[in-house]
């Protein structure tokens, strides 16, 4: 067991860990943001740059402090490092950088695209970017595909995560989609426009950060913050059969995987459970989902013991906690 | 208990006096004040034949705009609705089809929008939340209905050019 202290919290974690997983040991605000690393993917991380942080102290045994922001999700921990998150000014700076260059290839349609409302660049951008754009350059073009008949690849707001292929490769007997082209021409593609069409790929859409992979049966079909997330699952040979059923009135609009906070499937679901099973009857319905992340999916809705607010929208506040509630969901 | 306010009376329940209580002068004075108002100037005005003006920024019936090919701006996004606190817009999207260029601005548009002017409180916060300008509030407003489907206003009322029965007040200088 090894001690890092991570914004003045010092935690024990086990030899190995990375800087991510301890802070996420800790909980709340002090995570760093992920766009790329996806804890049940073995090899994510490492891409996005999202969770930089400042490492203060190497270690116990050598003090001398990192000279260069590292990535949290893939450094590991060391006895008696220190580690500054929110709490280094330099850190928030370059976040905002990085969310600037995240975005200069975005095309921001996000009023289109399916995946707001839970898009995690949406959030990270709400959260840490500017107000607005500094690029004047044309950004990249591609034309929207078909990969399969139940997935549509928008390769203009993908940011090259390279989660989907982790999907393919780990979840699936064969990967037939990968990223072609090397540094800004690189794109996710499947090359000959061959269809996807195993058990679990419909997991590439729950794992995609942005809205570069969405469903095709859901596609423009409702906003995510007009449905009602629910626990429910089924009987399934294939998986687990725990997903979340998305309701408005008595329909089914989609199933998906259960997200944990940080956005995380932990077990995936079967192209089945997610695209063959749109009766509320073939579902055991648990109750309704709790929130475990500030989003807009749960604006207007109270959930006492989770919802937090980020904090530049409750600062002025004397508690600083978000008067709720308790119960409703 | 500690006083809210610095403007309570006490209330003082007196035996009245014998002027009170035959009530004749009160009546009068009553009658008097009835009478002083029959030389003021009304309160009211005959609508609808008359009409009074309302500022340019008057918050009034929406209406959905167009760019400047003609197109419709609104692709369906939903924040007008999840900014609406009354719940009075209901919208269903649906996908441009290859040829409809020159009816919808992006590739997903409302192929349903409807407002309920009498949920509907006129605030504003749907142009507020609009990323696209499509939604504007007019400073016209809706005439009176017998029937209250009638104010359901649907997507073919709401567009710029649109024919639908309206009061357009005059506006203020």
């Amino acid at each position: 067991m090894i001690k890092v202290t991570i914004d003045g919290i010092e935690i024990e974690v086990e030899d190995g860990t990375t800087i991510m997983n301890a802070a996420r040991k800790v909980g709340g605000k002090i995570v760093p943001p992920a766009m790329c690393y996806y804890s049940t993917l073995k090899g994510s991380g490492g891409k996005c740059r999202a969770c930089l942080v400042k490492v203060a102290q190497g270690s116990a045994k050598d003090p001398r402090p990192m000279p260069k922001l590292v990535a949290s999700c893939s450094t590991a921990a060391q006895d008696g490092m220190v580690v500054q998150n929110i709490t280094s000014q330099e850190v928030l700076d370059v976040r905002r950088g990085i969310v600037e260059m995240l975005l200069v290839n975005h095309p921001l349609d996000c009023p289109v695209c399916d995946q707001a409302g839970e898009c995690e660049l949406q959030n990270f951008a709400f959260d840490h970017g500017l107000q607005r754009t500094r690029s004047e350059f044309p950004r990249r073009e591609f034309d929207i595909i078909d990969i399969g008949p139940h997935i549509k690849l928008h390769m203009t707001r993908c940011i090259l995560c390279y989660r989907c292929t982790m999907v393919a490769d780990q979840l699936t007997d064969q990967r037939v989609h990968g990223v072609l082209w090397r540094g800004e021409k690189s794109e996710i593609s499947t090359y000959i426009q061959k269809a996807i069409e195993n058990d679990f790929s419909g997991n590439m859409i729950d794992v995609c950060p942005v809205g570069a992979l969405t469903d095709r049966h859901f596609r423009f079909r409702n906003r995510v913050w007009f449905l009602a997330p629910f626990d429910a699952h089924r009987h399934c040979t294939k998986c687990s059969g725990k997903a979340v059923v998305w309701l408005r009135g008595e329909e089914i609009y989609r199933v998906t995987g259960r997200k944990d906070e940080y956005g995380e499937v932990k077990d995936f679901i079967c192209n089945e459970c997610r695209w063959d099973h749109f009766s509320k009857t073939d579902w055991i319905i648990e109750g309704p989902r709790k929130f475990e992340g500030w989003s807009v999916i749960n604006a207007n809705k109270y959930d006492k013991e989770t919802v937090e607010l980020p904090e530049h929208l409750y600062s002025k506040l004397d508690n600083k906690k978000w008067e709720t509630f308790e119960g409703v969901t | 208990m500690e006083a809210l306010t610095t403007r309570r009376k006490v209330l003082e329940q007196k035996r009245m006096t014998l002027l009170e209580r035959i009530y004749l002068p009160a009546i009068a004075s009553g009658m008097g004040i009835t009478l002083r108002h029959f030389f003021k100037k009304k309160a009211t005005i005959n609508f609808p034949e008359q009409q009074r003006p309302v500022p340019r920024v008057y918050r009034g019936l929406h209406i959905l705009n167009r760019d400047e090919q003609g197109r419709e701006r609104c692709t369906a996004c939903g924040l007008c609705a999840v900014a609406c606190p009354a719940e009075a817009i209901t919208m269903e999207a649906a996908e441009r089809k290859p040829g409809e260029e020159n009816l919808y601005r992006e590739e997903k548009y409302a192929a349903k929008y409807e407002i309920n002017m009498l949920r509907c409180i006129f605030c504003g916060f749907c142009e507020d939340a609009c990323p696209k300008d499509a939604i504007y509030l007019e400073t016209t407003f809706a005439p009176a209905n017998y029937n209250r489907n009638n104010f359901i206003y649907t997507k073919d009322m709401l567009l710029l050019g649109a024919k639908r029965e309206e009061i357009k007040p005059p506006l203020t200088q």
